[in-house]
């Protein structure tokens, strides 16, 4: 949220409540802002007021051994990875950091951040997503209640899932207060094979080669020529993660099983193959590129197809890379009040998936669909699930879509 | 009896004959059951404490039959339960006796195998195994595995979010499905998600996973193929206490490796099946661990070692490791036959599903104990020690006096003892009827409300399978004006049903 005239801080869940009860008596519309890294992203919507939550902070409960780690949504999400990084242990979907990409500091993301707009990283395709990850969680709703869902334990269906509608709610049903996630233990060690030289075709069916394996890559991307790396050429990435005695063993037999493609292979050891991954989560190739972000959703077969029709619709596309099989294309093009909208997501429409606006300015965010038009039924079954939390629209006012 | 249902509605019931009328001129005649007869084969699902005759069952072909179905029942006002492969193990798609009970088996089709996207459209009729059959040639699997996957239905599975063995690692029917088709009540057509990963707004395909045909019909589901592993060892670890399979439990995981499955049982359940299947469990350990590793078989013989050196320091008094897929399908077998084997002890058994977290069970099976001893009943107990699902078979005879009331009064109080020590009602059973009235030991009227809201927000008018799930029924107008102050609702006494 920008440019928020006053700015609340949350220090438990009952000044969440007080706060939200009192902004439904007004009408005053409410931001959510935990460390603001994102504070950039979604429709520009300008709040009456700011609920800070970074004093909801901590780690509340951490079992290594049961895989289990709750936290308050305030708490920074780099305090919560050292904590886990010197157990071993990682949140396996790699939250992305979107600091970097929107102008904003690396690093400043909070948890209860991470959660409200579903983050993951490369790694995705194989562990999961945040919703695949969020066991649990504690909140105040639009309503200024108080409500939980969900659980500690792995296995539960107990009630609605409400921790999978959370993510990616981007705070327009609830103020997360606490969060509990499964937490998974670190690969022993990482390396990445390269293959170097064919064109976008040829590197993403590859890619597609690489996951009828039994070689378990667990993260796959293409990097068209000059995006990342210093490499003379197009690059097939592809990500193999385990104990050190499998993965050369994997990494020799991916060879192998794709030799016959008469391609460069380079493989990248561990350092160097952490440092290419935690690029691509942050959309590195792209986010150094001025001009307008958007980040593309699509089947992994449809990606070439996409971006593609995405140029011939005029779009001028200025840095491009996929990641997860070529299901996710991060695109960068030139600045337009619409930011080649219609392009963008007549392309989309034509193959099934969905196109957000990451980054643009905010007369942009305002006036162009930031996420995905939905269809009628859709969209007031959207409209009816918000108001079941926040009848007012007091959460969050016009981030998602204009009408709530 | 005990169980409260709503009560039948005189206005739905008096116009049976015209909503027969109506639904024939929908369905072909087959695919309207009217008859009390061929109705009774659907009066329960695999919960059968309960039944109800459903006012008339229709067995719709095409989605647009769904949809004119849905718009009917909202213009007659008229409740309707959908129903799978009737293998719910907690009364999800028990019938009503005012309503039409919709039955999606003919929905049978794998329409699309797309490799090149590792996916495979189904309708929601397909049966669980039938999808990884027909995927296997391609060295392709459809990773959750219930128990009863031989019979359950991809759409009875999004409803309860089943889990079986592999879910450890593989995780729940909610980590691997991408896309969905539903029909709300009234008729609309929705389709959330397709072939691509996270949704394009609120993740409802998550919020409809798991929730027990209270929201609205799936008519397609898109699952995710996953790679078989090129090889899988087991593994049968013996202990001399329960405790000290727990604690080999947590040792394995503290260690970092994630088994693909990671099964135990005590000495009751390994006896009962060395006595209906002999499979080489060992009589003398008082619970026997079953761990499966998969990956390429470098890591796979890497980490049988590990395992083993774990089991070795945690006092195992049985090691054995699986050296051809032979031995490794028999050690699965006794755990496989557990409930057919359970049965041949006991006339009947309740099979209930809490999970814990597993640090606990120790706790949790000498409590289990107690209260068992408390109702003069026994329990054996199979469970996903990995993530702490627990289910204790409560052994008892229905033909006994008071023995189906005592059951279900231990079922209740192992649930409760469950949620005392951190877990939860259910694992991957779902709430049904069966543990519809135990809500308020987990959840507050609050929480309760809330999940309420989402259902009018799906349902407005409470006619999609009332009376499962949530302990009180409310009208929706009600419920939007609700404001809880305090934890306490304006009418804390409103009627149970």
């Amino acid at each position: 949220m920008e440019s928020a005239s006053a700015t609340l801080e949350i220090r438990d869940e009952a000044d969440a409540v007080d706060a939200i009860c009192a902004a439904n008596a007004k009408d005053v519309s409410c931001a959510i802002v935990g460390g603001g890294s994102k504070s950039r992203l979604g429709r520009h919507a300008p709040q009456a007021q700011a609920l800070s939550t970074r004093a909801l902070s901590g780690v509340t409960l951490y079992e290594p051994n049961e895989l289990v780690l709750s936290a308050c949504a305030g708490a920074p999400l780099s305090e919560i990875e050292t904590l886990l990084e010197s157990h071993g242990q990682q949140l396996a979907f790699e939250p992305m950091d979107y600091g970097p990409l929107l102008g904003a500091e690396a690093g400043g993301a909070t948890i209860g951040g991470v959660i409200a707009v579903n983050a993951s990283g490369p790694r995705r395709i194989k562990a999961g997503a945040a919703r695949d990850h969020l066991l649990g969680f504690r909140c105040v709703t639009g309503r200024g209640e108080q409500v939980k869902s969900g659980g500690r334990v792995m296995k539960n269906v107990t009630g609605y899932d409400l921790s999978k509608l959370v993510c990616g709610s981007y705070g327009t049903l609830a103020l997360l207060t606490e969060l509990t996630f499964k937490v998974l233990p670190k690969p022993e060690t990482e390396c990445t094979l390269l293959a170097i030289g064919a064109d976008e075709a040829e590197s993403l069916a590859l890619l597609r080669r690489a996951t009828a394996t039994p070689c378990e890559p667990s993260s796959l991307a293409m990097l068209p020529a000059g995006a990342a790396l210093a490499l003379n050429g197009n690059a097939a990435a592809i990500r193999l993660e385990g104990p050190a005695i499998s993965v050369t063993a994997r990494r020799d037999d991916l060879v192998t099983r794709l030799a016959s493609c008469g391609l460069r292979f380079e493989t990248l050891d561990e350092r160097d193959s952490m440092a290419l991954w935690r690029g691509l989560r942050d959309a590195a190739p792209v986010a150094a590129r001025a001009g307008q972000v958007w980040r593309i959703s699509v089947a992994p077969t449809e990606g070439l197809a996409v971006t593609e029709r995405i140029r011939r619709a005029g779009a001028p596309v200025r840095a491009h890379f996929y990641d997860w099989a070529g299901g996710l294309i991060w695109l960068c093009v030139d600045t337009a009040p619409d930011a080649h909208a219609a392009a963008v997501r007549g392309a989309v429409d034509a193959s099934g998936g969905h196109a957000t606006l990451i980054r643009a300015c905010e007369e942009t965010r305002a006036a162009v669909d930031v996420f995905h038009p939905q269809p009628a039924a859709l969209a007031a079954l959207t409209r009816r699930v918000k108001e079941s939390f926040d009848p007012a629209h007091i959460l969050e006012r016009g981030r998602m879509r204009a009408e709530f | 009896m005990t169980l409260l249902m709503p009560a039948p509605e005189p206005a739905i019931m008096s116009r049976r004959n015209e909503l027969i009328a109506r639904l024939a001129a929908i369905l072909a005649p087959e695919s309207l059951i009217v008859d009390e007869v061929a109705r009774r084969a659907y009066e329960c699902d695999a919960f059968t404490m309960y039944r109800a005759l459903p006012l008339v069952v229709a067995l719709p072909e095409s989605v647009e039959q769904v949809r004119a179905i849905m718009a009917l029942a909202a213009e007659m006002n008229v409740k309707v339960v959908p129903r799978g492969a009737g293998t719910s193990l907690s009364g999800g798609s028990m019938p009503l006796e005012d309503g039409i009970l919709l039955g999606m088996s003919k929905f049978n089709r794998i329409l699309e195998i797309d490799y090149a996207n590792r996916c495979a459209r189904v309708q929601p009729g397909v049966q669980n195994l039938a999808i990884s059959k027909a995927v296997e040639a391609q060295g392709f699997y459809y990773a959750p595995d219930p128990s009863s996957q031989i019979a359950c239905s991809i759409g009875g599975n999004v409803a309860e979010n089943a889990g079986g063995v592999h879910c450890l690692k593989y995780g729940l029917t909610t980590n691997n499905i991408l896309g969905l088709e539903i029909v709300l009540m009234g008729g609309d057509l929705i389709k959330l998600g397709g072939k691509h990963l996270d949704s394009e707004g609120y993740d409802l395909i998550g919020l409809m996973t798991g929730s027990e045909g209270l929201l609205g019909v799936v008519t397609e589901v898109t699952v995710r193929l996953l790679q078989k592993p090129s090889a899988a060892r087991g593994l049968l670890l013996g202990f001399a206490s329960v405790a000290a399979g727990a604690r080999c439990v947590g040792a394995i995981i503290a260690r970092g490796v994630i088994p693909a499955g990671l099964e135990m049982m005590d000495r009751a359940t390994i006896h009962a099946v060395e006595r209906f299947q002999p499979c080489g469990y060992p009589l003398d350990a008082e619970a026997l661990v079953i761990v499966e590793l998969d990956g390429t078989q470098a890591e796979v013989d890497h980490l049988v070692g590990v395992v083993q050196d774990i089991a070795r320091e945690e006092e195992a008094t049985t090691i054995r490791a699986s050296t051809s897929e032979a031995e490794r399908l028999q050690f699965w077998a006794g755990r496989k036959n557990a409930f057919p084997a359970v049965s041949c002890i006991a006339p009947d058994y309740l099979c209930m599903d809490g999970t814990i977290p597993r640090a606990r069970l120790p706790e949790a099976l000498a409590g289990m104990d107690q209260l068992a001893k408390e109702q003069g009943l026994s329990v054996a107990n199979v469970f996903h020690a990995g993530d702490g699902n627990l289910h204790p078979l409560i052994l008892y005879d229905a033909s006994k006096e008071g023995d189906v009331e005592r059951a279900e009064k231990l079922g209740f109080d192992i649930l409760r003892l469950c949620v005392s020590l951190g877990g939860v009602l259910t694992g991957e059973h779902g709430v049904g009827v069966e543990k519809r009235d135990l809500m308020g030991e987990m959840f507050t009227d609050v929480d309760l409300a809330q999940q309420m809201r989402l259902k009018c927000a799906f349902d407005p008018a409470g006619r999609l399978n009332p009376g499962k799930v949530f302990p009180t029924l409310h009208r929706c107008a009600e419920l939007g004006m609700m404001h809880v102050v305090g934890g306490k609702m304006p009418f804390p006494d409103l009627p149970r049903f």
